[in-house]
């Protein structure tokens, strides 16, 4: 039995491995993505964004204190129409103008330019605040480190549903399951063979990809590796037996695109590869934890953001194996080998 | 005599359409055995249903004498009719795997200057021409040595050249001591490599037995061929068969030359009239018809 699983692991490794448009997609996109982002987003500290008008180029900090307030990006602008058109739409959060009178513009149906109009009425002001004030230090969890398991998950989750889902259907389509039906391989050694291929692939590709963000970008890295691993592997085999569950009959590749769509979209927008779902309302979270990609990727930003251990994550861990049985259990009870 | 594989009464039903219809047919050890058919006769299915890869609507297929299972699936070498390989993997990468897959397997050097593939054997599947495709697929049906072989219509669209070596590769496997079933609508292929044939026709075996005894029974006989054009008047009291798409008459006869003479005053030229003996397709077509299936 184990050399017929490997025969057919080996060969469906050498199909892909061979394949170099598809390989390199697999590369290229999450890399190009998590470099993309991180450098479209690399301001993302600052949590307002204020335009200057002035004739000059450069922003000087000395002109006013207001412009030396942290957290606020500081953009000149000589078009004062432009420079309110982005104020209308909420691309500026205000729009100041210092000279012998402080000439400033806010959006009234805009919250961060209310706080950005408190925080220029208070720049100048030396008035002192009887609070207690206790601070805290920390590194910045970048849009980097947060963004970098969503994107490796997002990978993962596409290269297991179309690597396995699309591909089982392009073979029961041409003919190659029928040929293969007709040796003693049995269904039970071909999924095997079908989900141990697609692990080690997404394994290796996941931690190039891993290992060449995290080098280049200096992403966090708070947990165990170990762990981290242990995510990656029950999650790439979930994710597996969800592509195989869909492709288990589907006889044709439309149909699977469009099967594997309806799966990707609402995990891809509900489990958190883009942005968080903290205080989205109960009923999408609980929806979204119906999902293995949420479990991944909570798991995966707990370890790498938090240190978070094995016992903490078990939970979703043990919530992926679980859906990871039944979905190989219905995969393994539907899976023709023809079209009959 | 040893009966390599047995059929009995093989049903297949799909949705409005009986594609096997009560099915019969034994094969005995070491023989070709050839199923033949028009397009749509259901002989696929038929092999397929034998060969366990379409489940049948009833009926049970037996391999020496025991249901088809495990045994069979070790001991059979199944060629289909369209297979497609894996892309981007070589000829010799596809034979190992698929070796693999067997207890029994076939040495890897002899298969290979059996099917000729010596010079193929890093080349991609997808860069094969059709001959070479055939004689990879042929291969693979033969790298667990098998004892019963199955040909679904397997020289379709080659070329002559390519279809000649087939038949030679086909009769040394046989030569081998293997049992072959083949299925093809080539009667000439049929007639150079069967022991046996069996017709179908609508899901049905029409007719079955070697092709000597089959083309015995049909006719009693030679075949005079007529052009129909080179009639003068019709041939009442002769008894014949007009076959219009091909513009001639054929009239079955044990006496040659009587027949000739009662034929003479009708032609009215001689020098186009052939003399044969009657083949495998002349019975194909008395069987199944001479017009075209849709």
């Amino acid at each position: 039995m184990l050399k017929r699983i490997y025969a057919i692991f080996q060969a469906r490794n050498r199909e892909f491995l061979r394949d170099r448009a598809s390989l390199s997609w697999n590369l290229i996109l999450p890399v190009a993505l998590m470099f993309g982002l991180s450098f479209a987003f690399s301001n993302e500290r600052d949590a307002y964004t204020v335009g200057v008008l002035q004739e000059a180029a450069e922003i000087n900090t000395n002109d006013h204190a207001f412009l030396r307030t942290d957290f606020i990006r500081f953009v000149p602008y000589d078009d004062f129409e432009l420079a309110m058109r982005k104020v209308s739409r909420h691309q500026l959060d205000l729009l100041v103008e210092f000279g012998d009178t402080t000439r400033y513009w806010i959006n009234a149906e805009s919250s961060k330019g209310y706080f950005a109009e408190i925080a220029l009425l208070h720049s100048g002001s030396d008035t002192v605040l009887s609070i207690d004030k206790q601070q805290i230090t920390g590194d910045a969890v970048s849009y980097a480190d947060w963004l970098l398991p969503g994107i490796l998950g997002m990978n993962m989750m596409f290269s297991c549903l179309f690597g396995v889902g699309y591909v089982v259907v392009r073979y029961r389509k041409n003919g190659f399951l029928k040929r293969l039906r007709a040796t003693p391989l049995t269904s039970f050694e071909f999924i095997a063979a079908q989900v141990a291929s697609r692990m080690v692939l997404i394994l290796l590709i996941t931690s190039f990809i891993y290992t060449g963000t995290h080098m280049l970008l200096d992403t966090r890295m708070e947990g165990s590796y170990f762990t981290l691993f242990l995510v990656a592997v029950v999650g790439a085999i979930s994710l597996v037996s969800l592509g195989l569950v869909v492709s288990a009959r589907v006889t044709s590749e439309e149909l699977a695109g469009g099967l594997l769509n309806m799966i990707n979209w609402p995990m891809m927008m509900l489990s958190g590869v883009w942005f968080s779902l903290e205080g989205a309302p109960a009923a999408v979270t609980t929806a979204a934890s119906i999902f293995p990609l949420t479990h991944v990727l909570d798991s995966a930003r707990s370890v790498m953001l938090d240190g978070a251990t094995l016992s903490e994550v078990a939970p979703s861990l043990l919530a992926l194996t679980a859906m990871s049985a039944v979905f190989l259990a219905i995969g393994a009870k539907v899976f023709r080998w023809g079209q009959y | 005599m040893t009966i390599a594989l047995e059929a009995r009464n093989l049903k297949k039903q799909y949705p409005g359409v009986l594609a096997v219809d009560g099915v019969s047919l034994s094969v005995p050890e070491g023989i070709c055995f050839g199923l033949l058919g028009p397009n749509g006769a259901g002989k696929t299915t038929t092999v397929e249903i034998i060969e366990g890869v379409t489940p049948a609507t009833s009926g049970q297929v037996f391999y020496y004498g025991e249901v088809a299972g495990r045994k069979f699936r070790q001991e059979a070498g199944i060629q289909f009719q369209n297979t497609a390989l894996q892309d981007f993997i070589t000829v010799r990468e596809t034979i190992e795997m698929f070796r693999t897959l067997y207890d029994r397997q076939a040495d890897f050097d002899e298969l290979i200057e059996q099917c000729s593939l010596g010079d193929l054997l890093d080349r991609d599947n997808r860069k094969l021409s059709g001959g070479q495709r055939q004689r990879l697929l042929l291969a693979v049906a033969l790298v667990n040595r098998p004892r019963l072989i199955f040909l679904d219509e397997p020289t379709t669209g080659l070329d002559p050249q390519a279809r000649r070596n087939f038949w030679d590769l086909v009769q040394s496997i046989r030569a081998g001591g293997s049992t072959i079933l083949l299925t093809t609508h080539y009667m000439d292929e049929a007639q150079v490599l069967c022991d046996e044939i069996a017709i179908m026709d609508a899901g049905k075996i029409i007719k079955q037995g070697s092709p000597e005894q089959l083309l015995q029974e049909q006719y009693d006989g030679l075949i005079i061929e007529l052009p129909i054009s080179d009639l003068t008047d019709d041939l009442s009291g002769i008894e014949h068969t007009i076959l219009e798409n091909l513009g001639i008459i054929e009239v079955v006869t044990t006496d040659v030359s009587a027949s000739l003479q009662q034929l003479s005053p009708h032609v009215s030229n001689l020098n186009q009239i052939k003399i044969r003996q009657p083949n495998l397709e002349d019975l194909f077509l008395d069987l199944t018809g001479h017009s075209l299936r849709a």
